[in-house]
């Protein structure tokens, strides 16, 4: 499903070189949950950041679903992660000037769909999370955990084949943590959904398929 | 889609309420300002209340003696035209009036300002005005001197109070009284060549001036009047010809230079040869709205920088979510488009309340301003102009940032 072969990124300034991932070559199968973990600044979240084509790399190749991604236009960029990918933040990144029901339309809004089906999806992406009865709040009125549920029924509302999540547990209690987690699990289990996920918790990483560990931008594990 | 550009539209603007305030009020600030200067422009140059038959008519303001090291320029006299511009063969008719002279009367020990200008008979065969009672004074009168007068319906009111009908009635001005003819309704006073409170026959001047002057130069206006619009040019070429064959009567001057010019032309004559007033009226009108404009729109584009730079967050969203950047460009242009119209709907009500302010405070005599559907037109198009230019270029900087930089930036 992603297909990754020698991904370096290098990170310059006038006077500085950094070097975020060295040579990381990594397989998802379709249907796979995999974690990546490491200690902060190893390159995780560019490794996720390139795996959902919002960053470019400095060298190597990708390839998603057994496409190339490397000469998409910006358009067809746009729409290849509109169809293909769903993502799911740290903070959420919910668009607090709009209601629950609207941010979860978000990603509906780049394709043809009517505004009766984007509703209706919305509605049924909201239920699987849980949050049916919160359609009419605005995110400052959300709990993190509520918060989180919005940003997983936004990500799956385009019923994406991966979902890339960074950190999706991190601002969350270790109750509301695990929810989210079997909120994933759950994705993962019953509608077979591709999931990346970067964590630092080892708890969190146990419950999925496979772990990769990076250090320094390397892969080690 | 657009349903969700405007709610968000709307949301941004409750959120950042001085922003909103300050953009809002730049908007419709300027667009009053624009409006009413366009509503004046119209009055001024769009009504064609008294002088309806200005597609063939051309109008005589201003005759300039220029030398080496001075220019002598002025209204022509009655001589020129009577005698020059009343030889060309083209013109079927020609009106001739002094410009307004200001005086004083007094009703049951009451002042009253008031203006006076002098016409021969055909300025009433050639110019429409409205009578509301009686009629003008005719030629017959005019060659006997009768002192008569028309008057303008605001002068009525003020010298004769609610008295119905005036016609026959005296009134005093400059120490003589004239026996009434008519009331016209009246003319603003930007309407220089038409406006008057008492229009009086020429040869009832005190000066004499219409027969003792044989200059070119004096205090008089001539409306020449061309059988159909096609003869326009024609009668043009023949004043200009006419014109050219004038010697100067001052020593030091070298030549003549006056012009048949079309209403608009000579409105904003300033008898500068080497430049046209309708060239310099133009600039200096497009030079002042263009200020006008770039001054908001230089404010809106730099509010809309930050503001867009504050929802960087949400760019990262959209884009990490599928909007490419020009959707993303034309989601701003929209929002900023709603937020101008916005300020374009405000400036139209805070207009209309100018016009209203202005007319009922009587700035300048019989000038009713109105707002109308080219000045509305206008006006909505200077809305759409500012959303574009103030939108145009924070959107696409900020269509052009780096997802994971967006994202990063909350």
């Amino acid at each position: 499903m992603i297909h990754l072969q020698n991904i370096e990124k290098v990170y310059r300034t006038n006077t500085v070189e950094t070097l975020a991932l060295n040579k990381v070559s990594l397989d998802v199968a379709k249907g796979e949950f995999l974690s990546i973990m490491g200690p902060s600044g190893c390159g995780k979240s560019t490794l996720l950041n390139i795996i959902g084509l919002l960053d470019e790399p400095s060298k190597g190749e990708i390839r998603i679903d057994d496409q190339k991604t490397d000469k998409l236009s910006d358009k067809q960029l746009a729409n290849f992660r509109n169809k293909k990918l769903g993502f799911i933040f740290q903070s959420y990144h919910l668009i607090n000037d709009l209601q629950v029901l609207d941010n979860v339309e978000l990603p509906l809004l780049y394709r043809d769909t009517t505004a009766k089906e984007r509703k209706r999806l919305a509605t049924e992406a909201l239920a699987k999370v849980g949050l049916s009865n919160r359609v009419k709040h605005f995110p400052s009125q959300l709990s993190g955990g509520q918060k989180q549920r919005v940003a997983i029924a936004r990500a799956i509302v385009g019923n994406p084949e991966i979902i890339l999540a960074d950190e999706p547990t991190g601002n969350l209690d270790s109750a509301m943590g695990n929810e989210i987690m079997d909120i994933l699990v759950q994705l993962n289990q019953r509608d077979g959904t591709t999931i990346v996920m970067v964590t630092h918790d080892e708890h969190m990483a146990k419950k999925t398929h496979r772990l990769v560990r990076l250090f320094d931008g390397s892969q080690v594990q | 889609m657009l349903k969700n550009y405007f709610k968000i539209a709307i949301a941004v603007l409750r959120r950042r309420k001085f922003f909103t305030f300050i953009s809002l009020f730049g908007i419709s600030f300027t667009l009053t300002i624009l409006l009413v200067l366009t509503a004046f422009i119209d009055k001024v140059v769009g009504d064609t209340y008294p002088d309806r038959k200005r597609d063939r008519s051309l109008y005589v303001s201003r005759i300039s003696q220029v030398g080496k090291d001075a220019t002598s320029s002025g209204p022509v006299s009655f001589y020129f035209l009577q005698h020059y511009a009343g030889s060309l063969k083209t013109p079927v008719n020609i009106a001739i009036s002094s410009g307004f002279n200001g005086t004083n009367t007094y009703v049951n020990n009451k002042k009253i300002a008031l203006n006076f200008k002098f016409t021969n008979a055909a300025y009433w065969d050639i110019l429409e005005y409205d009578f509301l009672e009686g009629k003008a004074f005719n030629k017959q009168q005019v060659d006997n001197a009768d002192k008569v007068a028309v008057i303008s319906e605001d002068m009525k009111k003020e010298y004769f109070g609610d008295m119905p009908a005036v016609v026959g009635q005296y009134i005093e001005a400059d120490n003589v009284k004239y026996r009434v003819t008519g009331v016209v309704k009246n003319v603003p006073i930007t309407s220089y060549m038409t406006y008057s409170d008492i229009y009086l026959p020429y040869t009832v001047a005190k000066d004499g001036d219409y027969k003792n002057n044989k200059g070119l130069q004096g205090g008089y206006f001539g409306i020449l009047l061309a059988n159909s619009p096609s003869d326009v040019d024609k009668m043009h070429n023949e004043y200009e010809a006419m014109v050219s064959r004038l010697r100067p009567e001052e020593k030091w001057a070298t030549n003549v230079y006056s012009h048949a010019d079309t209403y608009v032309k000579a409105y904003v004559d300033t008898g500068d040869e080497k430049r046209s007033g309708t060239f310099i009226a133009v600039t200096a009108i497009s030079i002042f709205a263009f200020i006008l404009m770039l001054l908001p729109t230089l404010n809106l584009v730099n509010i809309n920088i930050t503001r867009i730079m504050e929802r960087s967050s949400e760019i990262g969203v959209r884009k990490a979510f599928g909007a490419s950047s020009r959707t993303l460009v034309y989601q701003f242009i929209v929002e900023n488009i709603i937020l101008t119209l916005l300020g374009g709907i405000i400036g139209v009500v805070l207009s209309v309340i100018a016009l209203q302010v202005i007319n009922s405070a009587h700035l300048i005599a019989n000038l009713e301003l109105t707002i109308n559907f080219t000045v509305l037109f206008i006006g909505l198009l200077v809305c759409l102009v500012f959303g574009l230019l103030s939108g145009v270029y924070p959107a696409w900087r900020m269509s052009k940032l780096n997802v994971v930089t967006a994202l990063k930036a909350q």
